[in-house]
């Protein structure tokens, strides 16, 4: 049966077809769907682990102990899941172990555009990539079979236009795969120096049988044609060089650590112009140059953002982009903002407000940076904030402190913010730590963790306690505020701001988007004979509030949710309810 | 030979249903028989910012992406959104805009001014340009919710795409309870091109 499916889904198929029966997960975009979808199939185990160590760490185990499993995750938590990723990359498998890096060229929705292939040279793993779903389903597949072949994990590299394109797939059948035999074999999974020296004879040898399979996989294929123009490329740029040079040979890589280095002389030698496309690193240019092959690569593109067939087209044949009609250049700008009535807003209009230095971090609420609301000051990576709060008051002492604030959402907080609270409480911090708790991984898609009481099916789990957990961090000043209560809000920070003692406010209030948001039983309106225009509930950034520009005057629309943050900041008291039944 | 490949952008604010909009239009495309490759964007985006789905079908199709000036039909759920993309449309290609002002946070906070004529200067330039109160229409057919799926009828009217082949698309892809009204605010979309 053919149907539509994006890459990630595809991939959570394959998974599913080569009798993977577990697979694990943090969410992050671009990766999430994957294993969301997995966990659809019957008779398999799917998790949302805290962060993607711990997802990785339970795709070992796994593995060990005898199932093909999955683990996936986006580029940047590879880095989050790096120490197991490289220790058990010498170890080896049991049980097949695909670990899946969603790259994200162009940030779509990250923080950087690290390219992950570089893992696979790094950590010596084979590392494959498709370029369709079909091939996303058929590479997975395979890859299990490679990782169980070759004792190892494979990483199978996507980027964002692979997880989020829908393409034709051919459904399978799923292969009935029996659990492994668990033997105890201390040499091969304990890494002390004395057994870790053995595992990494055994990661050189399978990694040169590795590349002698390169040379005959048929995840590596030469499509011959015109032969003035040789271009070696993979994943989704295959795809562009297809739509721009249909007559160009290709030498089309879907295994890209380790390179095939006979298929790629022999193809180079058969063309007059080599090039090799590929968005980000130069990974396959610089080693094939480093073979003294003559290649065309990066000094005629670019290591930025994402290509397309129009970017081949123009750099590569210098056919320029058609003018087009220019009004693009004529309308406003639409970036992306806080949900009307979301509970994240009224902190930062207080934090900037109050003119704290705010250590942020990743989340929907890193939207508080951008204008208007303007209330962020650092955000590095995921769980990030706690310790750069800290470091910053180290750095420039206690008076610094008293006006400086972290803010974490709930699910960085379990992901990774744990241990920055427990260094502010071990050295002597005085850190205020805001908690925003809005029940939910909001950003990825409302995606569950362990402090919503919900699993990855939605099915009821033991629900972690926040505050509990950062009584028992020894955190001794502890609130629980409404977010949308500014006075309340206020009071709390200014209080814990002044104690010379670490301090965490749980900003306590469900996503707004989510069925358990709060909804009164009234709407908000502007009484246009009292607004003065003095636009103070404009600067809130509430997709909700319009300026009419006319009148001078503010006005409420259909997306209020009437949470109250205008309300509350109006000075002349001109926002009115009305009660609904 | 180069087969022919159609090309649909659709374009709107996060959280307007251009996802789900793409979903019915590469549907139909699948039960055509059509290869179909259908890009989307996830993530930050979807809270309120610019998006835009891309559909391509043909016998073969390569890129996911359109590229500019590639776009056989613009289908815009808003006004400005339209402008904004209308580099990616062909010279000959057919823009259809619902006549929504939503507002961006530049205009918002009164730092920008809205275009409001901005659909008007979009047909001027391109002569096979529609504007419809396709938010009108889907909330006399039940929910304002509905006005991609209006736009999604006069699409398949003007492609000449039978309304049955859209309509089991819908019922396929649509949820259970906003099924109807759906099928509705497509009858009425289907009837005004």
């Amino acid at each position: 049966m053919k149907k539509l499916l994006i890459g990630n889904e595809a991939i959570a198929r394959g998974a599913y077809e080569a009798g993977a029966t577990v697979a694990s997960a943090y969410p992050g975009t671009p990766s999430t769907e994957i294993v969301s979808s997995f966990a659809q199939y019957d008779d398999v185990y799917a998790e949302w682990s805290p962060n993607e160590k711990v997802a990785l760490e339970v795709a070992a185990g796994a593995s060990i102990g005898g199932a093909r499993t999955l683990a996936a995750m986006k580029h940047v938590g590879v880095n989050v899941a790096a120490d197991p990723l490289f220790s058990f990359a010498y170890t080896g498998v049991n049980g097949g172990l695909v670990i899946v890096s969603a790259d994200d060229p162009g940030l779509h929705s990250s923080q950087n555009e690290q390219d992950n292939r570089g893992y696979g040279r790094f950590a010596k793993i084979p590392v494959i990539e498709p370029s369709d779903s079909q091939e996303a389903l058929d590479y997975t597949r395979l890859a299990f079979d490679i990782s169980e072949q070759f004792d190892t994990m494979v990483m199978l590299r996507i980027t964002t236009r692979l997880a989020h394109s829908q393409t034709m797939v051919e459904i399978g059948e799923k292969q009935e795969i029996p659990l492994k035999p668990y033997k105890k074999n201390a040499q091969k999974y304990v890494m002390l120096p004395g057994y870790a020296r053995g595992r990494h004879v055994e990661v050189e040898k399978h990694l040169q049988q590795l590349q002698e399979y390169a040379e005959t996989t048929p995840l590596n294929r030469v499509e011959m044609d015109d032969t003035s123009l040789g271009i070696i490329t993979s994943g989704i740029p295959y795809q562009y060089v297809k739509e721009a040079f249909p007559q160009a040979s290709i030498l089309k890589l879907g295994m890209v650590n380790p390179l095939p280095k006979e298929l790629i002389t022999t193809f180079a030698a058969r063309v007059d112009k080599l090039v090799v496309v590929e968005e980000l690193e130069p990974v396959i240019e610089e080693q094939v140059r480093s073979w003294g092959i003559d290649v065309i690569g990066k000094e005629q593109f670019t290591l930025l953002g994402e290509y397309s067939a129009e970017f081949l087209r123009a750099k590569l044949a210098g056919i320029e982009e058609p003018a087009g009609f220019g009004l693009d250049k004529e309308i406003p700008a639409r970036p992306p903002l806080l949900c009307a009535g979301c509970p994240h807003r009224g902190v930062f209009h207080l934090l900037r407000r109050m003119r704290l230095v705010v250590a942020g971090d990743i989340g929907c609420y890193t939207l508080g940076a951008i204008s208007p609301l303007e209330g962020m000051d650092t955000c590095i990576c995921m769980g990030a904030s706690i310790g750069t709060a800290l470091g910053m008051e180290k750095a420039r002492g206690e008076e610094f402190a008293a006006k400086t604030v972290a803010v974490i959402g709930d699910s960085t907080f379990v992901h990774s913010g744990i241990t920055g609270l427990i260094d502010v409480v071990y050295n002597g911090g005085t850190s205020t730590v805001l908690i925003l708790d809005n029940d939910t991984t909001a950003m990825t898609g409302h995606q569950d963790h362990p402090a919503t009481g919900m699993d990855i099916r939605r099915d009821p789990a033991p629900k972690l306690d926040i505050e509990g957990l950062v009584r028992a961090i020894g955190v001794k000043n502890i609130r629980v505020v409404d977010p949308l209560n500014l006075k309340e809000l206020e009071a709390a920070l200014k209080e814990e701001l002044n104690r010379r003692e670490p301090s965490v406010i749980i900003c306590k209030r469900p996503c707004a988007l989510l069925s358990t948001a709060v909804k009164p039983p009234y709407s908000l309106y502007v009484d246009k004979e009292i607004c003065n225009g003095c636009k103070v509930c404009i600067r809130l950034g509430c997709p909700g509030v319009t300026f009419i520009d006319e009148e001078k005057v503010a006005e409420i629309n259909d997306s209020c949710i009437a949470c109250g943050l205008c309300e509350q900041v109006c000075k002349v008291e001109a926002v009115k309810r009305t009660e609904v039944k | 030979m180069e087969e022919k490949v159609t090309n649909i952008l659709i374009v709107g604010v996060g959280g307007q249903g251009t996802l789900l909009t793409s979903r019915i239009i590469a549907q139909v495309a699948v039960q055509m028989g059509f290869d179909v490759k259908v890009s989307e964007i996830h993530g930050m985006a979807q809270r309120g910012g610019s998006v835009v789905s891309q559909v391509r079908y043909g016998s073969q199709v390569f890129s996911p992406i359109i590229s500019k000036g590639e776009a056989d039909i613009i289908l815009a759920f808003e006004k400005i959104e339209a402008a904004r993309w209308l580099d990616y449309l062909k010279p000959e290609g057919m823009v259809i805009i619902n006549n929504e002002r939503v507002n961006s946070l530049p205009v918002m906070s009164g730092k920008v001014k809205y275009p409001d004529q901005i659909h008007e200067k979009v047909a001027e330039l391109v002569p096979k340009t529609t504007i419809v109160d396709a938010t009108d229409i889907a909330v006399r057919c039940g929910n304002s919710r509905a006005a991609n799926v209006v736009l999604v009828g006069m699409l398949s009217q003007a492609m000449g795409i039978p309304a049955e082949e859209v309509e089991k698309a819908v019922t396929a892809i649509v949820p259970a309870k906003a099924l109807d009204v759906n099928l509705k605010a497509f009858r009425e979309g289907f009837k005004l091109a």
